[in-house]
């Protein structure tokens, strides 16, 4: 259970990091959003980190994110407003005040998104969220899985503009709405989706995941200053966590990458060379699955990490490229994102991958 | 016949090229005056080679001037910045991110207006000519002489940037104007800190550039006079005096180049063993390779093209610590070298010491190792080779073999063929490697920036386009035409985005023209 604090500058770049982990080699930097929500630090505002359980059962709990391309949003930077308007739409929708806002996506860049909202207005963010990784659409959300509309939903522009998009119980299809208003908007913009009370918040979504980036990060930095392994680190620090399962599936040389975009998703295959032989791993955005000897070693929603072999700081899949010496780090997804349902919204068969899911800690390469 | 000099932090380094001959090398003293140094060099080039003054064609100078100067925080200019892209961008403003000490140096005069484009071109919000003139009337009234542009998706449409130079210009016409869409690439806060970094060099650009000349001068030389860029090609004395910032990084860069010259090959790892640090570059058709992500200059992340080094902590000074395998690095004795080692009767076993007793070289007194343990002798040389070889691995962009050419002084630390089987070249006058890179330079153009593909243009009309305008942009800066080539292309995806925006960079390079009259032609600019 969460205990509420207040971000200091060190927790705020331990965040940054252990996000990008979450990211899987998605999500965007967070670079710029750690800058951002840096900036409100140092103009004397604060970020307050609370857990679900200090709101009342009916108080009102409004997402935040940025949507769109990160290659957009690291040139039109944000102005501060579009965020705003997008909670002041939905909240006008809704005819009631938000008590605190939450990550949609605590992995890459839309970890940082709720944090610079919440110190802009002075609203508590709550230490959980939809998806505890990246992913890359708006339908991939353990709300959607468990029953939670994401109608209505507002989308705003820097400038202010904005609408509100309402698809009733149809998720899918207020992705592909928000997508298009989005391109129209310059191709980043901001939204609040999945409106919701605390208790339904309670139900359906994953605790405590910016803190847990928040130790990643941490047990990445203290393994730097200590000259430690990263990799032991990391395992340790995830052993008690809900993601009790942190494990090196393979450490390697990048021998080959493979990319193509297909309907504006990065998709591709990296190869891995290592004393274990050779590792493959399918992309789109995110790492959907690694295989090993043509055998499945983690596969979505497992998060499968790529990580610098020597300091363990997280390559996107972006930034992939011949020669870089990385280690294959794979995570254990909590219950919540195993269920059947879970699965059907954003397991294996969710990314067009013939293979079923199966847990990374039952998979061969976990005993090794 | 042309001159090369690399003025470095200690040495001034000066060659006499005919054609791909090496005529003449000198190496002299860096003074603390600009001048001195280089008339030093080049008077006694000219003496040592018994060449006329007149048959000097052009002198081409690689320094680290501007990048000391950010470094130490000296000689900067105050410096204004325009950026132009509300309402967006707000939350970020310039400077952002900056160590204090360099906000102290420059104080920034900071000013955001109105503009800026999408990623498909669409303007952001119209240019408010009013804001540009209040902006005019405080520069005038601060006495600021240097202003940095920028504008968001500046890379895909420049009208901005340009538009907001003129209006200041017609109300300042001796304003320095450094526009961001000529500096960096996409990512707007990182390439208008190079743009900044590049306004505060101005002024200093302007003595540094008269200095050159009036050494050239001194010494009696008519030719016309360039400055190395970091990517390996020329600007001419105007040219420099717009884009000082482009000289970052251009020792690295010579050196590289020098050495795969002498070594007669375009495509190979270079690997510059030092006393402390081994640098490790590829060179792609005789050209580094460039940094993909961000990098750091003088504590400022920027995005500007650098070209992709590798350091790691060994060289000839390194301590040994023995064990399985020896620790070699990355602590070092550096110049004491000649002291500290045990083949120069020192106390401290060094790689050096190593080498020698391996038999790799023959430096010092080869006695005073004799009795190093045989295994710790085999071992040591083995992991330095091993740590040379896994750099050089990792610098390829394929699973094809890699020539490796190694210069420095510290090349002898490592044997003929590496593990893996690469065979190591060790060319001729590589102590001069980087005045040969610098005097080689050829004249190149760039473009990088995000097009948005729709109906009315194809995949292949973008690329066109942006090599006509890479092959443009060189001939605008002195190359021959004829001669240019495409050196590079690249084309890259953006994700989350259906729209189909894709991302060329493209360069183009050419041999330096002999007529370029750097006072009459010249590229685009203020």
């Amino acid at each position: 259970m969460t205990v509420a604090f207040t971000l200091t500058e060190q927790g705020l770049r331990d965040l940054a990091e252990g996000a990008a982990v979450l990211g899987t080699g998605g999500g965007g930097d967070p670079h710029i959003g750690r800058l951002l929500v840096q900036q409100q630090l140092r103009a004397g505002r604060e970020v307050r980190v609370i857990g679900v359980d200090e709101l009342p059962g009916d108080a009102l709990v409004v997402p935040s994110a940025m949507m769109g391309a990160p290659t957009v949003f690291i040139e039109k930077l944000p102005s501060g407003r579009g965020n705003i308007a997008a909670l002041r739409a939905l909240e006008a929708r809704l005819g009631r005040a938000a008590a605190a806002t939450m990550p949609t996506e605590s992995g890459g860049l839309n970890s940082m998104i709720p944090l610079l909202l919440g110190a802009q207005l002075g609203l508590p963010v709550v230490d959980a969220d939809g998806m505890g990784r990246a992913f890359p659409e708006l339908q991939m959300e353990t709300w959607n899985v468990y029953g939670v509309p994401g109608s209505p939903m507002a989308i705003a522009s820097d400038h202010g503009d904005h609408c509100v998009i309402d698809t009733g119980q149809d998720n899918l299809l207020m992705e592909r709405r928000a997508r298009a208003m989005t391109v129209e908007m310059g191709g980043a913009a901001y939204i609040c989706d999945y409106p919701m009370d605390a208790a339904t918040v309670r139900r359906t979504s994953i605790p405590g995941t910016l803190t847990l980036a928040m130790k990643i990060g941490a047990a990445l930095r203290r393994a730097r200053q200590d000259h430690a392994d990263p990799f032991e680190r990391l395992t340790g620090a995830l052993k008690d966590t809900i993601y009790s399962h942190g494990l090196v599936l393979f450490a390697g040389k990048v021998v080959d990458v493979e990319r193509r975009t297909v309907a504006g998703f990065a998709r591709g295959q990296v190869t891995l060379e290592g004393d274990a032989g050779r590792m493959t791993l399918t992309f789109q955005n995110e790492h959907l699955v690694a295989r090993h000897g043509g055998r499945v070693a983690a596969i979505v929603p497992d998060l499968i990490c790529t990580l610098n072999s020597e300091t363990g700081a997280p390559v996107t899949t972006e930034s992939l490229a011949y020669g870089q010496r990385l280690t294959v780090f794979a995570i254990s997804t909590p219950a919540l994102m195993r269920t059947p349902e879970a699965l059907a919204c954003f397991g294996p068969s969710a990314f067009g991958l013939p293979d079923p899911y199966v847990p990374v800690e039952r998979l061969p390469l976990s005993a090794v | 016949m042309r001159v090369g000099i690399d003025v470095g932090g200690t040495h001034t380094d000066a060659v006499l090229m005919n054609a791909d001959a090496v005529v003449a090398t000198v190496k002299t003293p860096t003074t603390g005056d600009v001048t001195t140094g280089v008339v030093t060099a080049l008077r006694r080039l000219l003496a040592s080679s018994g060449a006329r003054h007149d048959e000097v064609g052009a002198v081409m100078i690689g320094t680290t001037h501007f990048t000391n100067a950010l470094v130490t925080g000296r000689g900067l200019a105050r410096t204004a910045v325009v950026r132009l892209a509300l309402p967006a961008t707000a939350a970020l403003p310039p400077t952002v991110g900056w160590p204090g000490r360099l906000v102290e140096a420059i104080r920034p005069s900071v000013h955001l207006c109105h503009g800026g484009v999408e990623f498909d071109g669409r303007e952001i919000s119209p240019l408010r000519p009013a804001e540009l003139e209040r902006v005019a009337e405080h520069l005038h009234d601060e006495d600021i002489t240097t202003v940095a542009i920028s504008s968001v998706f500046s890379p895909v449409s420049h009208d901005f940037e340009e538009r907001a130079a003129a209006l200041l210009l017609e109300r300042l016409p001796r304003l320095h104007v450094s526009m961001s869409h000529e500096i960096g690439r996409i990512g707007l806060l990182e390439r208008e800190n190079a743009t900044i970094v590049n306004a505060c060099l101005r002024e200093l650009a302007e003595e540094i550039v008269d200095a050159f000349t009036a050494a050239l001068r001194a010494v009696g030389v008519d030719a016309p006079l360039y400055l190395s860029q970091n990517d390996g090609t020329l600007m001419d004395a105007r040219y420099t005096r717009r884009y000082p910032v482009r000289t970052f990084a251009s020792g690295p860069t010579n050196s590289m180049r020098g050495a795969a010259f002498l070594a007669g090959r375009a495509d190979c790892a270079v690997v510059d063993i030092g006393g402390t640090t081994t640098d490790v570059g590829v060179l792609t058709g005789g050209y580094p390779r460039q940094a993909t992500g961000e990098v750091d200059i003088g504590g400022v992340r920027t995005n500007f093209r650098m070209p992709d080094i590798l350091s790691i902590g060994l060289g000839g000074g390194s301590r040994v610590v023995p064990g399985a395998p020896p620790r070699i690095g990355p602590d070092s004795v550096g110049y004491e070298l000649t002291s500290r080692a045990l083949v120069f009767g020192g106390e401290v076993l060094t790689a050096t010491d190593l080498a020698v007793a391996g038999g790799l070289a023959d430096i010092g007194d080869r006695g005073l190792v004799r009795g190093l343990d045989t295994h710790l002798v085999r071992d040591g040389i083995a992991e330095m080779a091993t740590r040379v070889a896994d750099r050089v691995d990792q610098m390829r962009t394929s699973p094809a073999p890699l020539p490796v050419v190694v210069v420095g002084g510290g090349g002898v630390l490592v044997p003929d063929v590496l593990p893996g089987g690469a065979r190591i070249h060790r060319p001729e006058h590589h102590a001069v490697a980087n005045a040969i890179g610098a005097a080689i330079g050829q004249i190149g153009g760039e473009v990088d920036r995000l097009y948005a593909l729709t109906g009315e243009r194809t995949r292949e009309e973008v690329l066109e386009e942006a090599r006509q305008e890479a092959v443009e942009r060189s001939l605008a800066a002195g190359a021959t035409a004829g001669s240019v080539e495409i050196v590079e292309m690249e084309e890259v995806h953006v994700p989350y985005l259906p729209g189909n925006a894709v991302r060329v960079r493209v360069r183009a390079v050419g041999d330096l023209h002999p007529a370029h009259d750097p006072a009459a032609g010249g590229p685009r600019g203020r």
